[in-house]
């Protein structure tokens, strides 16, 4: 009788865990069989290489050149914006914060976590648009801003869990408190650092509500950051709506390649991690 | 000399620390103030009717869905993580093949952006399963979306369970299972607790995934097969017409005091870990 239990449930603890397996399967399964076609339809060249997006044009181009170059700039800009602001910031909460002002900052840095992207596309709008209208300059600040808890929470806990005694020894040595944080405990804790700022990579390029309401949206290659662009993201969300057959497949199309790109984000993080190890 | 210039590096240092510490602080506050400026005039009774009209655009239907598509979103993934990670860590070997590959895929469910999951949600849920716009098609996809978040910190709270608490049961003659749900469980539910609620923070600031999901439709329904939207897709709702950003505005404020909640809730059971370590 107990017996029967303990394998019955054992079952049931066996197949929840296989339901990550079976997601991850029917996410790949269902983004593909909808989207290959529609790459082999219009030619991979003419899709990823293209940069004339006109859905509605007769005959229609589909053209997402303009897509992945924005999502890329877009991207490094927020990185360029957010990472030292972040990394500066975590070694202030590591090892300069009083602790009294620590149990006011770590919460609000929690704060900045928890906030919804619409949250911050609203402020976004009504803040940074008056200063840089929609374009993509307004995107990586807005986005900077957003990848901040992100870098801030992961480097953090790398730069607690380098080594005491480096610190130590560089302070011996004569080092000053900020230089021997700077040159002895920062290199220690890279890879954590360099971890927290592929996930703020992550975290940027897939970032969609956000953008879509500063960065313009125009669908062509960008010539300067004062421009507007269009995102990967923003292709899917802005058409989705009314696109129908090819221009609807070419959409999803665009959601492969941006899975594709965090394909790469994700195994150069899981790469990093087991290095760490 | 060089004593110095040793000297300036280390005030340059200093001052680039607090400055990055400064900026972050402020931009929260900036933020939250902003937001709370702008949306407490509009925060008046009629924005809490019970029924939405364009009139008075009520938030109630909107907040009444988040806490539906919340309870039913769980209902699916908490049982389906904590199973997993029962699986994961009591009841499989070190090394094993299949708990390796549960794990890189629930890594990689993790860094899968919203607009992904909504996308997938609207191919599988909406068009192969036929549920069309429906409450049920956004729980299920954000359910997905949120079972990392609840196996890796119910993983991470049955590893932190000492094992001298499992061999007491064992010593008295309990079973596996046993074991698991008198001991382990009770042992491991704060950390499991602020996993759940990190989670219901993720379903209440996600856009994205239900736009094409859950659909927008702006009134409440029982029926889960209905469509209806949750208090952000609100938000993007009022910002897309342009007619009603003040009331978007108080939307936000409600949204950011639901967050600030949850921050507190999550921060005060895990603390409750660390009494029981």
């Amino acid at each position: 009788m107990k017996n029967w239990k303990e394998s019955i449930m054992r079952a049931v603890f066996f197949l929840s865990a296989a339901a990550s397996i079976l997601a991850v399967a029917l996410i790949c399964l269902f983004l593909l069989a909808n989207g290959l076609p529609a790459i082999g339809k219009i030619g991979p060249f003419a899709f990823l290489l293209g940069k004339d997006w006109s859905p509605a044009d007769v005959p229609p181009s589909f053209g997402i050149l303009p897509m992945i170059v924005g999502s890329l700039y877009i991207t490094a800009g927020s990185v360029i914006i957010g990472v030292p602001v972040g990394i500066f910031t975590a070694v202030f909460m590591s090892h300069v914060c009083p602790p009294k002002l620590y149990k006011f900052i770590k919460p609000g840095v929690d704060l900045l976590a928890g906030i919804p992207s619409v949250v911050y596309g609203f402020f976004g709008m009504a803040v940074i648009l008056p200063l840089s209208g929609n374009s993509i300059l307004s995107a990586c600040i807005l986005l900077g801003i957003m990848i901040l808890p992100t870098v801030i929470t992961i480097s953090e806990s790398a730069l607690r869990a380098a080594p005491e005694q480096y610190y130590e020894g560089a302070l011996a040595l004569g080092a000053g408190h900020y230089r021997s944080v700077f040159s002895v405990v920062l290199p220690a804790a890279k890879s954590g650092i360099l971890a927290s700022v592929i996930l703020g990579v992550g975290r940027a390029i897939g970032e969609t509500m956000a953008v879509i309401m500063v960065a313009g949206n125009q669908p062509r290659v960008p010539s300067s950051v004062f421009q507007g662009a269009r995102t990967l993201t923003a292709n899917i969300v802005m058409e989705m709506a009314y696109a129908a057959d090819l221009h609807r497949e070419a959409l999803i199309a665009t959601g492969v390649v941006l899975f594709v790109f965090i394909m790469i984000i994700n195994l150069s993080f899981s790469a990093l991690k087991r290095k760490e190890k | 000399m060089r004593k110095a210039k040793l000297k300036l590096s280390e005030r340059i240092l200093r001052a680039l620390t607090w400055a990055a510490a400064f900026l972050t602080a402020s931009v929260l506050v900036f933020i939250v103030g902003f937001i709370f400026i702008k949306g407490l005039p509009y925060l008046k009774p009629s924005l809490f009717a019970w029924n939405y009209n364009s009139e008075n655009v009520s938030l109630m239907p909107a907040l009444i869905s988040t806490v539906y598509m919340t309870f039913l979103s769980l209902l699916a993934a908490v049982p389906l993580g904590v199973f997993s990670a029962i699986f994961l860590t009591e009841y499989s070997k070190r090394g094993n093949k299949f708990v390796a590959l549960v794990r890189v895929t629930a890594e990689t469910l993790s860094g899968i952006p919203s607009i992904v999951y909504g996308l997938f949600g609207m191919l599988f849920f909406v068009n192969f399963l036929k549920w069309r716009y429906s409450v049920l098609a956004g729980a299920f996809t954000l359910s997905i979306m949120i079972l990392p978040l609840i196996l890796r910190s119910t993983e991470e709270a049955i590893i932190a369970v000492p094992d001298n608490l499992r061999e007491g049961a064992f010593g008295l003659g309990a079973g596996r299972l046993r074991t698991v749900f008198k001991i382990v469980l009770p042992s491991a539910a704060p950390g499991i607790f602020a996993g759940i609620i990190l989670a219901i923070g993720r379903i209440a600031g996600e856009t994205a995934a239900l736009i094409y999901t859950a659909g927008t439709v702006a009134q409440f329904s029982v029926n889960p097969m209905e469509s209806a939207r949750t208090l952000s897709v609100h938000m993007y709702a009022l910002s897309n017409e342009g007619l009603h950003t003040g009331e978007g505005y108080a939307t936000a404020i409600v949204l950011l005091l639901l967050v600030i909640l949850i921050n507190a809730a999550s921060a005060w059971a895990a603390k409750r870990i660390g009494v029981k370590k």
